[in-house]
């Protein structure tokens, strides 16, 4: 069972990264990579529960994470193209226009 | 129960609904105005005489309009009761304010509101009957309330003129202050016996769960309510301002029923008023003193309403006179024959005015006897009768007072009883020459006045001529069958005075035969001798012109403090911690926004940062709960 631990535990530090590259990152296709990174870091975390619990649930929820992925996908390079056709940049910080 | 029902309810329900359309009809064609009115009050007084002709019978009728607050096990339904003392008052409202509702017909003919008049003319006896007919206090103290409304909206009629309106305004507010009376006491009864019901309230079973303080604060709570609505000390001045009213106004609602709804109250809460012997006591001295002060004030009147008004302030004065002493059927009976005769003197007042093109002052009156004959008698008798001389009505309900006051078995009062009752001599003395002196002032000698007087039209005269009968034979027919016939609501009545040999009558009438005699010789026969006394009584005559300062006094001790509070309180409490606590929380409000607005950066990681913070915050929260 010690395997299980070693999944979680490469699922916690992918989903770190992710976490702490969305947030210093300034490249939005760089930030859009990271929330990718920590969807997948659940997913695995997912699988190696399923398999600890002996079940099928954890692995049918990890469809449906990848569903919602491509979704998020298709509408975020959508938003990184808009982006970058009004502002000729994708950098996060140029797009701060909506503030106090 | 039984065909009662009907009936009595519509006792109640003809002038309200008579208030209504006598407006709506009246508003498209305004002469019909005063015939509906006059119509829906007669419905009334009809329904009130089959009732009455019953009630000696079956001893009293209950109707049930709705029910009105019905929660947990209270309930309190709008119910009317007909027994022998409302039997009486209902007679007097309908009966009374049927003429005067005529005579206004004929008053009002050239007024341009005269739909609105009569709208609330019959709005009032409405309210009136549902104030006599009102089974539980709360439902008298809707007509209490109501009569108090229709007081204000009539003394203000002609509210274009600014004294009338504030005339209006001061009956309103100090009848507001002897309501706090009424309110009071029936927070205690209600606390104490559990019941608000008029006929429960009279049952000594339930009097006694009354501890002795608090039946003290019961029936001096009742009397102050009866203070504001029937003119004494210390709430008195709003009826001499209410004359600014139409002239049937005052001799309906501020002559003949309204201010007579204070002496009602006592009889019908005679039960509580007399719990101690305090009470009565206050009655006593009080009315003493307000009919003393009511009666020398009237004497230096020159407005002819302003006689009547303070002649009918010492009037209910000799009426609580009675209330003290117990003898509530003695007060009814001269709140009856109090009403004919000074309807009928208001309604005179009311055609000498109307014929003298608006003049008031007596001064510009005189030998009006000429012009308008009718008139002149009819308030001639009235003034016999209320001066009481022997065969008028007034003699045997004023001579009945005096009689009750002497027999008081108050052990506070016994003592003081003589002193009273001279002094209540005295103040008949005093009645008779301020009505002597109005009537010569106004009737005889020269017309001092401008302009041709003339007699008033027949729907005016009528009904004052009715009223003129009433106050002759209304005493000699009425007043021992009433005090016979209320006894069961109110105490019977001690000592008898059927038989009464010629020589006693005469004794009887001499105080008002002096105070006439004396006007009469003053003003008639030896004007010189009037200027000498004036002169020496001439502050006398000052403190009396002046209303006794009453007015001012109570501007000093009441008004003026009352102001001065208000406007402390206006200052610190509402400007400084209503106001200020509703601006602080505003700004408070302003304060945390401008300050957490800070974090709203446009920065798209600060946003995840926090986004993160908070998740992260929520979660380890939310597995510990777990």
């Amino acid at each position: 069972m010690g395997s299980v631990v070693t999944y979680v535990g490469l699922s916690l530090v992918l989903f770190a990264i992710g976490a702490v590259g969305v947030c210093i990152r300034r490249n939005a296709i760089v930030v859009f990579m990271c929330i990718e990174m920590m969807l997948n870091a659940v997913n695995l975390a997912f699988v190696a529960f399923s398999k600890l619990q002996g079940n099928l649930d954890g692995q049918v929820a990890v469809f449906f994470v990848m569903v919602i992925a491509a979704a998020e996908s298709a509408i975020g390079l959508a938003i990184i193209i808009a982006l970058f056709r009004n502002l000729v940049s994708v950098e996060t910080t140029d797009a701060a226009q909506l503030k106090w | 129960m039984g065909s009662g029902d009907l009936r009595l309810s519509l006792v109640v329900l003809a002038p309200a609904l008579g208030a209504l359309l006598s407006y709506v009809i009246g508003r498209r064609s305004p002469k019909l105005s005063g015939v509906i009115a006059s119509g829906a009050v007669l419905v009334s007084f009809l329904c009130s005489v089959l009732l009455w002709q019953q009630v000696g019978a079956t001893g009293s009728f209950t109707a049930t309009l709705s029910s009105w607050i019905s929660f947990g096990d209270v309930s309190l339904p709008l119910q009317l009761y007909f027994d022998k003392l409302s039997a009486v008052m209902c007679l007097v409202v309908t009966g009374v304010g049927f003429l005067i509702h005529l005579y206004s017909i004929g008053y009002m003919a050239h007024d341009e509101s005269v739909a609105r008049f009569f709208s609330y003319l019959n709005l009032f006896v409405a309210a009136m009957l549902v104030l006599v007919l009102g089974k539980s206090l709360p439902v008298i103290f809707i007509g209490w309330e109501g009569v108090g409304l229709c007081s204000y909206l009539l003394i203000g009629f002609w509210f274009a003129n600014t004294e009338y309106a504030k005339a209006g305004r001061k009956a309103f507010v100090m009848n507001r202050i002897g309501d706090v009376g009424f309110i009071v006491a029936m927070a205690v009864l209600y606390t104490q016996c559990g019941t608000l019901d008029v006929v429960e309230l009279g049952q000594g079973s339930v009097l006694s769960k009354l501890p002795a303080g608090l039946a003290f604060l019961a029936g001096l709570s009742l009397f102050v309510a009866a203070t504001g609505k029937s003119a004494q000390i210390p709430l008195f001045t709003w009826l001499p301002d209410a004359m600014a009213g139409p002239t049937p106004v005052s001799a309906l609602i501020h002559a003949a029923t309204m201010v007579t709804a204070g002496i009602y109250l006592m009889g019908r809460m005679h039960g509580i008023v007399e719990l101690d012997p305090a009470v009565p006591a206050i009655i006593m001295w009080v009315a003493l003193v307000t009919s003393a002060i009511a009666a020398l004030t009237a004497l230096a009147q020159n407005d002819i309403k302003k006689v009547l008004a303070y002649s009918t302030v010492s009037q209910l004065g000799f009426m609580f006179l009675a209330v003290g002493a117990g003898q509530y059927a003695i007060a009814l009976c001269h709140v009856v024959t109090h009403a004919f005769f000074k309807a009928c003197l208001f309604l005179s007042a009311g055609s000498v005015i109307h014929g003298c093109h608006h003049e008031q002052d007596m001064r510009r009156m005189g030998g009006l006897a000429k012009a308008m004959p009718i008139t002149a008698i009819c308030y001639g008798v009235a003034t016999l009768a209320i001066a009481g001389i022997c065969p008028f009505a007034g003699y045997y309900s004023k001579h009945a007072i005096l009689g009750a006051i002497s027999g008081t078995t108050n052990p506070l009062l016994v003592a003081a009883a003589p002193f009273i009752g001279y002094a209540a001599t005295a103040i008949a003395v005093c009645t008779a020459f301020y009505m002597a002196r109005s009537f010569i002032m106004t009737f005889l000698g020269g017309y001092r006045g401008e302009g041709h007087p003339h007699e008033a039209p027949l729907v005016m005269t009528a009904p004052v001529g009715v009223l003129a009968l009433l106050s002759v034979i209304g005493g000699f027919l009425l007043v021992h069958p009433i005090t016979s016939f209320v006894t069961g609501p109110l105490p019977a009545t001690a000592g008898e005075h059927g038989s009464e040999g010629f020589v006693s009558l005469l004794i009887g009438s001499l105080p008002g035969l002096f105070g006439i005699a004396l006007a009469a010789y003053l003003f008639l026969v030896a004007p010189r001798e009037k200027e000498l006394l004036r002169r020496i009584f001439s502050p006398v005559e000052k403190l009396c012109g002046g209303k006794f300062y009453v007015d001012e006094i109570l501007q000093v001790l009441v008004v003026t403090p009352c102001r001065k509070i208000s406007g402390i309180a206006f200052r610190a409490v509402d400007q400084r911690i209503v106001e200020g606590s509703g601006s602080a929380l505003g700004s408070v409000t302003q304060a945390v926004g401008e300050l957490t607005c800070r974090i709203t950066t446009g920065q798209v990681t600060t946003y995840v940062l926090l986004m993160f913070i908070a998740a992260a915050a929520f979660f380890s929260v939310f597995s510990q709960v777990r």
